[in-house]
């Protein structure tokens, strides 16, 4: 009998140290908007992951370890956040986060995961000051501080812009910061501000302030706005009247497929900036759209680019690590590890972390044509 | 410029009223404050487009399509939420709870069906020419939403005033027990009350759909808001009241981004409305109610 005890407790033993040696799998959570409004962004961002993971384990995993994503629906609100990231780190004991989708809630619930020592790194946080939060915290999404200066000076010196008229969304971290960035680049090009508009979240009439803005006849619209809020501005924009040669030059919210395709002509013309496009004609952003229009049967967006991109810059740094099992000191590791990264090139370009955690990567000035983003200036 | 924001607030407000009306109506007969309303504006909007997109249907039987279909559903919501709670004598509350009920599954189904995207109209469905008259840019749908949404007001107090069914309806708004005992058939009146209402809350839908050209199944949160606070405004129940709450909303709105700021425009509106319910405390066309001690 003692025998037969001392064998059954080796037996299990070995079972266990089996699982944790051979079969151990890291556990990452996801969260993003998977409904409500904010879903058309969370989604595409949940397909990025997902084919991510799913070509890093068909691959062999990392170091032997399958990629486990556990996705839960943060629904775009502060609180929902803040729930998911809370069941992540303490019930199911996550390595690392990815999300939230909006930078809203990323200052809400990125504090929660920084106070727990777990990474978090952002996909489609574009806000200033999320890596700010805190040493745990990280973002591939560049700041539109990065790039949207470059966007007003190249279409100031090709349009020769004098006088433009301001339009963002007043009650969104998101949209408001992107305003910020372009009222200090407007500011710094010398143009004069003959309007600055706003509208709230779910607005979609904007015939005021669109009217007020014609009557102040701009050379360019500036335009901080979510891609669907933009859409219909732009389209109620050309229905009031105001002429093609007044182009949008719109932030990061303008830089989706989407625009194009819900605006349609009234879309052409319209100046943004990102370091990914659609039509890269680099290899590995082809192999990706490729691969993600046959998995969903959709083009890819800007930001499940993005996400693609952050698990293998994540596998990148997890390559390097040894996981102990105990989810404290591996969490520490991996957020030293993470910081480290550079010059990882993905399906956006060449990416490292900066001292802050904040993503680098160079951007590009793109303009619609045709329906589609093409290269306005490198 | 002000003619042109004249223009754009008109056809704002021709909305807002007609989503106020039946809105107000239901108060007025059912007492009962439905917010299932904003969902069945949704439902009306995703008729119109599916009749347009996959039947071509033209303007008019697009119209018609998005009425019976929100009309059916403020018929079923009334058989199966409101109704028998009213037979219960649950007043006020209770009914109101159930239609937030309501108004839930209606906006799930429809996001479990349509997922969270704007959908459009077809970018020719109403071509967009537009009129220039005495300076205003007037478009072809501005046009036809005024038009169709004074229609649609005139048809109804017609028929409230004229029809035999209209009169019986006024009757029960007025005191049901006593429409009940000369006759009426009270609780076919509140289910004709119900499917009415709701029938012009879909026309108020898919006219949105058309003049903003956005259709998500989120898009009655916003306007149950605005409706709620124009019937107040204009007296809770009375249906000049709802239509005069509308401009007052509509214009309000609009000539607040275009002379004041834009940061400011709820602000302005809903001080407003604060302001003339300091006045008059039951509404523009509100009876005083007097409390039976």
């Amino acid at each position: 009998m003692k025998l037969f005890l001392k064998s059954l407790v080796l037996i299990f033993g070995l079972i266990i140290v089996a699982t944790f040696s051979f079969a151990a799998e890291i556990k990452i959570g996801v969260a993003e908007a998977l409904t409500g409004p904010i879903a058309k962004y969370g989604v595409p961002i949940r397909n990025g992951f997902t084919l991510a993971a799913e070509e890093i384990n068909a691959a062999g995993g990392i170091n032997g370890n399958k990629i486990n994503l556990i996705i839960e629906d943060e629904q775009g609100k502060k609180e929902e956040a803040i729930n998911v990231f809370k069941k992540f780190i303490f019930q199911d004991k996550v390595l690392a986060i990815f999300g939230p989708t909006l930078s809203n809630s990323a200052f809400a619930a990125d504090p929660v995961a920084n106070a727990s020592k777990t990474v978090v790194f952002g996909t489609s946080n574009t806000a200033e000051g999320i890596t700010a939060i805190g040493t745990y915290v990280f973002r591939n999404s560049i700041a539109e501080a990065d790039i949207l200066p470059a966007v007003v000076k190249t279409s100031k010196n090709k349009l020769g812009l004098k006088k433009v008229a301001i339009m963002y969304g007043n009650d969104d971290s998101f949209t408001k910061s992107g305003y910020d960035v372009f009222k200090k680049a407007v500011d710094a090009e010398g143009l004069q501000i003959v309007a600055t508009e706003t509208f709230a979240k779910g607005d979609i009439d904007y015939s005021a302030q669109l009217t007020k803005i014609k009557s102040l006849k701009p050379d360019a619209i500036v335009c901080s706005a979510l891609v669907e809020e933009a859409a219909n501005i732009v389209l109620q924009a050309r229905k009031l009247g105001i002429p093609e040669s007044v182009n949008f030059i719109g932030g990061n919210g303008f830089n989706s497929p989407k625009l194009a395709e819900i605006a349609g002509k009234a879309a052409e013309g319209v100046i943004s900036g990102s370091p990914w496009f659609l039509a890269d004609p680099n290899a590995k952003n082809q192999a990706f759209v490729k691969a993600y229009k046959a998995k969903f049967s959709s083009d890819p967006d800007q930001f499940a680019a993005q996400a693609y991109d952050a698990l293998y810059i994540m596998s990148e740094a997890l390559k390097k690590i040894k996981l102990t099992g105990s989810i404290d000191s591996d969490r520490d590791v991996l957020r030293d590890e993470l910081a480290k990264v550079k010059n990882y090139n993905g399906v956006g370009g060449k990416f490292s972390f900066d001292a802050n955690r904040d993503a680098e990567q160079k951007g590009r000035v793109l303009i619609i044509k045709n329906g589609k983003f093409t290269v306005y200036s490198e | 410029m002000f003619l042109q924001q004249i223009a754009n607030a008109l056809a704002l407000s021709a909305v807002y009223s007609l989503f106020a009306i039946g809105f107000t109506l239901i108060f007025g007969v059912l007492e009962v404050i439905t917010l299932a309303h904003g969902a069945v504006f949704m439902m009306g909007a995703f008729a119109g487009l599916i009749a347009v997109t996959k039947f071509n249907a033209g303007l008019a039987s697009t119209l018609l399509v998005s009425m019976i279909v929100s009309g059916l559903a403020g018929y079923l919501i009334d058989l199966i939420a409101v109704g028998p709670l009213r037979k219960r004598k649950f007043h006020h509350l209770a009914p109101m709870i159930a239609t937030i009920g309501c108004a839930t599954i209606i906006t799930s189904t429809y996001q479990g069906i349509f997922g969270a995207e704007a959908y459009r109209f077809p970018f020719d469905f109403v071509p967009s020419t537009s009129y220039d008259i005495v300076g205003i840019q007037l478009t072809l749908l501005q046009l036809i939403i005024i038009g169709i949404s004074l229609f649609l007001m005139v048809v109804l107090i017609f028929f409230l005033n004229k029809t035999r069914w209209g009169k019986a309806v006024r009757a029960v708004a007025e005191n049901p027990r006593t429409a009940a005992l000369l006759g009426i058939p009270v609780e076919q009146v509140f289910r004709l009350t119900m499917s009415i209402s709701s029938a012009f809350g879909g026309a108020a839908g898919v006219l949105t759909g058309l003049n903003f050209n956005t259709i998500h199944t989120f898009m009655g949160g916003p306007i149950l808001h605005r409706g709620i606070a124009v019937i107040i405004l204009g007296g809770m129940g009375d249906i000049r009241g709802a239509m005069a709450g509308g401009l007052i909303l509509g214009f309000s709105e609009i000539l607040s981004v275009a002379y004041i700021s834009s940061d400011f425009r709820d602000a302005i509106s809903f001080g407003l409305l604060f302001l003339i319910l300091l006045v008059r405390p039951s509404g523009i066309f509100g009876k005083v109610i007097e409390r039976k001690g």
